[in-house]
């Protein structure tokens, strides 16, 4: 097993840190995506990073995360171990799943983290039911619930916005608004708006610069803040953007649905430099260094990692132990 | 002695379980009036922190649950109609059910989803009388459908101890019914399948009121046909055991069963016994019709049903 340390988030170094180690281990889960390495594909999060560490910066160790189909950066975020993530990607025996969720399940539950989630708005109200949860053992924990705006479509995100407002809960709903569900872009999908939503339950919402990390983190504090001192819910709009495609699929089927002109513009406001810019090149460069030796490690330990052994298959479908039937009579 | 009756026995397995571990809870809607039955006064005594009435947000308030549960709570959900499920198969399948496998067992989803009043309830028309348990057996969500009202206690009681999701039918043709109990009420283990009544010729296999139906009509044919009646109990899991002991003493099968033909329980049932046990005739199901959807007329509702006589028929047939 390898020795990961829970990232501190409070500094900014730390907080750029986090953002060049998201952004490492996505080219680098590109990289493995290509050579076969991870089958499936991945959904990466390049160019969304200010959003996973500005949010998680703003909540403690107790709290707890529901993640998306998009979810490495949140996981990592929230202090998952790279490699482990890296080695569940890959399917392999020391994945923090043990090789059985993969890219779009990564979970780690001994640190809050509910699981990424393959159905769109499903976190939503499972982060509800957390937060619930917590009020009810008077536990001062909050839950940040990722979606993204093709979430703002799903029946029970609305349905768990309203739950979460009319029982004040300790839930902060994080929008990432990226302008596209899929290949469908939000201007002619999403009638109203995403604050909107948020108004109509008279949750306090914020529209919030989601490639600023420290913009992020000032608007997440605020509602962490407000929903652990049991105010309620609260509502993050970040407007931020993938550079990647939805799915690294895209990359082979050649689908046009973005201008260069718009990948560039958001490009321009990429997270990172805005990150760095106050720390200078000296800190910058070090802090760099460390997190691609960090990464070669985590693929060294990925790749060294074994493959689940087919007999195991059922493994885990019952808490209780219950073994299935086998597909075939022996 | 006291006549407990089906409705009363569940409500007896939340009061247990509620008054047992401070981590149960309750939700569902329109459960602080009790108006299904199973959570009368519930609230009174456990309050309405844990004894929750819902909006109507079938989807929210199971994910909800499935949010508590990974947070240390047992909840129970009510759900006062059985074709809400098909609203939450979602949450139910594709995230408290396969939570366990998807995490590499760092996590399960102890949720346990009551249904008083599944199938038909005579009149309540398309959408308020299916009895969709073969779908969760199909899905391997451990799925419980008893017959009796002791039953229905030790089933409920199980389920909430369990640490996986569970649905628990009760058939609204059973929740009449009523049953001397001279003894303490105890857990019934999933899985156990109970032989109501020991024969030697035919074993019939009787999914929840239809237990009821098969008793009636083996007492009826006692002169000609001896009829061992077969409750599963728990549909998922299934007891085989049990059922291929039943079939080494008679050979012969029939299965009642209110699934559509296609695909459910009665299907299984069949299958696994002519593929791994002991058969010396043909077996024999009977089910709604396939796809049934059912007609509001009470005559329309009642002929998709399975019957009495469709029972007798069939026994007579494998025993040609």
């Amino acid at each position: 097993m390898t020795v990961h340390q829970t990232p501190d988030l409070t500094t900014p170094l730390g907080r750029y840190r986090m953002l060049r180690l998201i952004r490492g281990f996505e080219q680098l889960a590109l990289a493995m995506v290509k050579s076969g390495t991870i089958v499936g594909g991945t959904h990466p999060y390049i160019g969304q990073e200010a959003v996973a560490v500005g949010v998680c910066a703003a909540l403690r160790p107790q709290d707890r995360i529901t993640s998306t189909h998009r979810g490495h950066g949140h996981v990592l975020a929230k202090g998952a171990d790279p490699a482990r993530l890296l080695a569940e990607l890959a399917g392999r025996v020391d994945g923090l799943n043990r090789g059985r969720g993969g890219s779009m399940h990564a979970a780690d539950l001994s640190l809050g983290i509910l699981g990424a989630n393959g159905i769109v708005g499903a976190g939503a109200p499972i982060a509800v039911g957390a937060a619930w949860a917590a009020q009810q053992a008077g536990e001062d924990r909050v839950v940040a619930a990722f979606f993204g705006d093709g979430a703002l479509n799903q029946g029970v995100l609305l349905e768990s916005l309203n739950l979460a407002a009319m029982w004040r809960l300790p839930v902060v709903f994080v929008c990432e608004d990226n302008g596209y569900a899929t290949t469908l872009p939000a201007s002619v999908a999403v009638a109203g708006s995403a604050l909107g939503r948020a108004a109509a339950f008279g949750i306090p919402a914020a529209d919030v610069d989601g490639m600023d990390t420290d913009a992020v983190l000032a608007a997440a504090s605020e509602a962490v803040d407000r929903a652990r001192a049991g105010r309620g819910p609260g509502f993050l709009r970040c407007r931020t953007y993938r550079y990647e495609g939805h799915h690294t699929m895209e990359r082979r089927v050649k689908v046009s649905y973005r201008s260069a002109e718009e990948i560039d513009s958001w490009r321009a406001l990429d997270p990172l430099p805005r990150a760095a810019a106050p720390l200078g090149p000296a800190l910058v460069a070090g802090c760099d260094e460390e997190v691609a030796a960090l990464l070669a490690g985590a693929e060294r330990f990925a790749l060294a990692s074994g493959h689940p052994a087919p007999a195991g298959a059922c493994d885990h479908l019952y808490a209780s132990g219950l073994r299935p039937r086998a597909g075939a009579v022996a | 002695m006291s006549m407990l009756s089906y409705t009363k026995a569940l409500n007896r397995a939340l009061t247990d379980a509620l008054a047992g571990d401070p981590a149960v809870c309750v939700f569902g809607e329109d459960i602080g009036a009790g108006l299904a039955g199973p959570t009368l006064g519930l609230q009174r005594r456990f309050g309405a922190d844990r004894v929750v009435d819902t909006p109507l947000s079938e989807q929210a308030f199971t994910g909800m649950a499935i949010g508590a549960a990974l947070s240390g709570r047992r909840p129970v959900i009510e759900f006062q109609i059985p074709s809400l499920l098909f609203l939450v198969f979602e949450q139910l399948v594709n995230q408290a059910h396969k939570f366990s496998l998807m995490t590499g067992g760092q996590g399960s989803v102890p949720l346990t989803c009551l249904v008083p009043g599944s199938g038909s309830r005579d009149g309540w028309a398309g959408q308020h009388s299916d009895h969709p348990y073969s779908l969760f057996a199909h899905a391997g969500v451990k799925t419980l459908v008893p017959a009796t009202p002791t039953d229905a206690y030790g089933l409920l009681a199980s389920a909430i101890l369990d640490p996986d999701p569970v649905v628990l039918f009760a058939p609204a043709a059973a929740l009449g019914v009523r049953e001397d109990v001279t003894w303490e009420l105890a857990p019934v283990p999933l899985g156990s399948a109970r032989v109501h009544r020991a024969g030697t010729d035919v074993t019939v296999v009787a999914v929840g009121h239809l237990v009821h139906d098969a008793l009636a009509v083996a007492e009826e044919l006692a002169g000609e046909v001896s009829v061992e009646v077969f409750d599963p109990r728990s549909l998922y899991p299934f007891d085989w055991t049990a059922l291929a002991a039943s079939l080494e003493r008679t050979g012969r099968l029939v299965v009642i069963d209110d699934s559509n033909r296609s695909c459910g329980i009665g299907a299984e049932v069949v299958a696994t016994a002519a593929e791994e046990m002991r058969l010396t005739a043909p077996p024999r199901r009977i089910t709604r019709p396939d796809g049934a959807v059912l007609p509001f007329a009470p005559a329309l509702d009642r002929s998709l049903q399975p019957s009495r006589d469709q029972l007798r028929r069939a026994v007579r047939a494998v025993l040609k």
